[in-house]
């Protein structure tokens, strides 16, 4: 699998919601390679390790990347300081994606985010038809994307923790009464394990393809330390797979959580 | 420009001294994409065991000060994988291959040495210091018999040199490197990791499933050059030095010590290019200080 990995400018940073930025970077070479559910890893002046991070968009005319991430800890926090202008140090796009060219032409597609895990499924959105976005968030001040979402999908549910917005609900109520329609053919989740292994359990229940992309504390992100692996059921073997290289995406089923 | 770079260790010519530290690099494949292999004057491969080893569960990475901890626990295909699949592809590059053993027994140690000696690996570094493995790993390099013993069993069933990796989690390093060449090494690699720990104070639990894990990164530098400078005092075969390098001076410096060669690990992590970084760096220091003969700096630093 190709990546690069350079110096690309920063070109647009905004605040989305509280602790949480948006990032679009100039970086054609690996804009051109780059597929929905991979990552990008960013150096980060003054830390050993590199801090991986969805793709959230995709312009490979305008030849940028964008990603979404929260300020969770000292290196994100340091990342968030940068400005327009910066440089960003950065190898990408790494990881396999969502298998969007698996899906039927017939039938609904929707994709699950909780939280932050919400932005890779943007880009996913934007390349699949008949799209429902059901999306999860705490509460009103945490909501994102969400007019980007409406854009490109046919339906966008929203639900909140507290019901500040949309359903008072966890993303699998209205999962559920999506399958039940009985017209979808895949779906494509991101968010806290926990909501991931609902959904794994939800979809197998309809029969309807699921994959899910997993994190893990990582090292070099491009598969030679074999430190960020998930236990992953393949062929009827319990392996320890990966999430750099075989993943962040796997399929649902696989997924030992 | 274009300086002769290259060392002799145990009798193998590198074409330069740099080489991937066992562990960071994989196999070679994963970072073909960024730069040939044959750029690096060496790689030293994942750690091999005679069979398939899943290794410990994750989280398997902690971030630290100036470093990180790891506790991957060696998982790797097997020795046959590694000589079928990924050899062939290795040796095409240039570099100096070296295969990276670990085992619990002794006849782990043994029985994969004899597969290794029929092909055509350049070297074999011995894993006497995994810190993260129950069985085997560390615990045969904590003590001069132990260290002793693998190197005298795997000594007597291949001619390939043997490098053997000393562990730092030791009272005197340099009794365990004299032990390992009396029983034959051609030289010896250090430091592996420092055993570590880091706790997350939310959940109370440590940060790695393992408990404890292994410490690497630039913060472990100094120990690892007063580590090299000790133990290329104390015997006679060649020192190859490895722990927390980053730079072209940390590279000079690891030599000075009486390092013939140095390995990058946690480094590539940070800046996959680092290792073509330090490798420029010291064809420019050649230049600058009229050097034709790298290995002329090795050992000389001056003790007060």
């Amino acid at each position: 699998m190709e990546f690069k990995c350079a110096g690309y400018k920063l070109i647009n940073k905004k605040a989305l919601a509280e602790n949480i930025y948006s990032f679009t970077i100039g970086c054609p070479d690996a804009a051109r390679l780059a597929a929905c559910g991979q990552f990008v890893h960013i150096r980060v002046d003054g830390f050993t390790l590199r801090r991986p991070i969805s793709i959230c968009e995709i312009d490979r005319r305008m030849g940028t990347l964008t990603i979404v991430f929260v300020v969770k800890g000292h290196g994100t926090e340091a990342l968030a300081k940068l400005n327009e202008g910066d440089e960003v140090d950065m190898i990408a796009p790494l990881g396999n994606g969502y298998s969007i060219s698996r899906v039927p032409e017939k039938g609904r597609v929707i994709v699950v985010g909780g939280g932050i895990g919400v932005p890779p499924l943007l880009q996913t959105a934007k390349e699949c038809k008949n799209v429902t976005a059901v999306l999860g968030f705490r509460s009103y001040g945490n909501i994102i994307l969400e007019e980007k979402f409406r854009k490109v999908c046919d339906n966008v549910i929203i639900c909140t923790d507290d019901g500040s917005v949309g359903e008072k609900a966890i993303v699998t109520a209205p999962l559920k009464r999506e399958l039940e329609k009985g017209d979808v053919s895949a779906v494509f989740s991101c968010g806290p394990t926990r909501m991931l292994e609902a959904v794994a359990e939800l979809t197998k229940e309809y029969g309807v393809f699921c994959e899910v992309s997993l994190e893990e504390r990582m090292g070099c992100g491009v598969g030679a330390c074999v430190g960020c692996v998930a236990r992953i059921n393949r062929n009827g073997d319990e392996k320890l797979l990966r999430v750099c290289k075989d993943g962040p995406v796997f399929n649902a089923e696989e997924v030992l959580f | 420009m274009s300086k002769d770079l290259s060392v002799k260790v145990a009798g193998v010519t590198f074409p330069n001294p740099v080489i991937a530290a066992s562990g960071t690099y994989g196999f070679g494949e994963d970072y073909a994409p960024l730069y040939p292999l044959g750029k690096l004057g060496g790689i030293s491969c994942k750690g091999t065991t005679i069979n398939e080893k899943a290794g410990n569960l994750p989280p398997r990475i902690a971030e630290t000060t100036a470093g990180m901890l790891n506790s991957v626990g060696l998982q790797n295909p097997g020795v046959d994988v590694f000589i079928n699949k990924y050899l062939p592809e290795l040796k095409k590059s240039g570099s100096v291959i070296i295969a990276n053993l670990a085992g619990a027994t002794i006849e782990d140690y043994t029985a994969a040495a004899v597969k290794l000696d029929k092909t055509d690996v350049d070297m074999i570094e011995l894993n006497i210091s995994c810190p993260n493995v129950k069985q085997g790993g560390a615990t045969w390099g904590t003590t001069c018999e132990g260290a002793g013993s693998v190197t005298k069993a795997v000594r007597a069933v291949t001619k390939k040199p043997i490098m053997v990796k000393l562990t730092p989690n030791v009272t005197n390093i340099t009794e365990i490197a004299k032990a390992v060449e009396a029983e034959g090494a051609d030289c010896v690699s250090l430091i592996n990791t420092l055993l570590g720990m880091r706790i997350d104070i939310r959940t109370r639990r440590p940060v790695l499933h393992n408990n404890v894990g292994g410490f690497s990164g630039p913060a472990i530098f100094p120990v690892a050059v007063r580590m090299v400078w000790q133990v290329a005092n104390a015997v006679n075969i060649d020192v190859v030095g490895m722990g927390g390098i980053t730079t072209w001076e940390d590279a000079v410096e690891m030599m000075m010590a009486g390092a013939k060669a140095i390995q990058m690990g946690t480094a590539i992590f940070t800046d996959p290019y680092a290792p073509l970084k330090v490798i420029d760096g010291l064809e420019r220091y050649m230049t600058d200080n009229n050097i034709e003969d790298l290995s002329s700096i090795v050992g000389t630093v001056r003790p007060w």
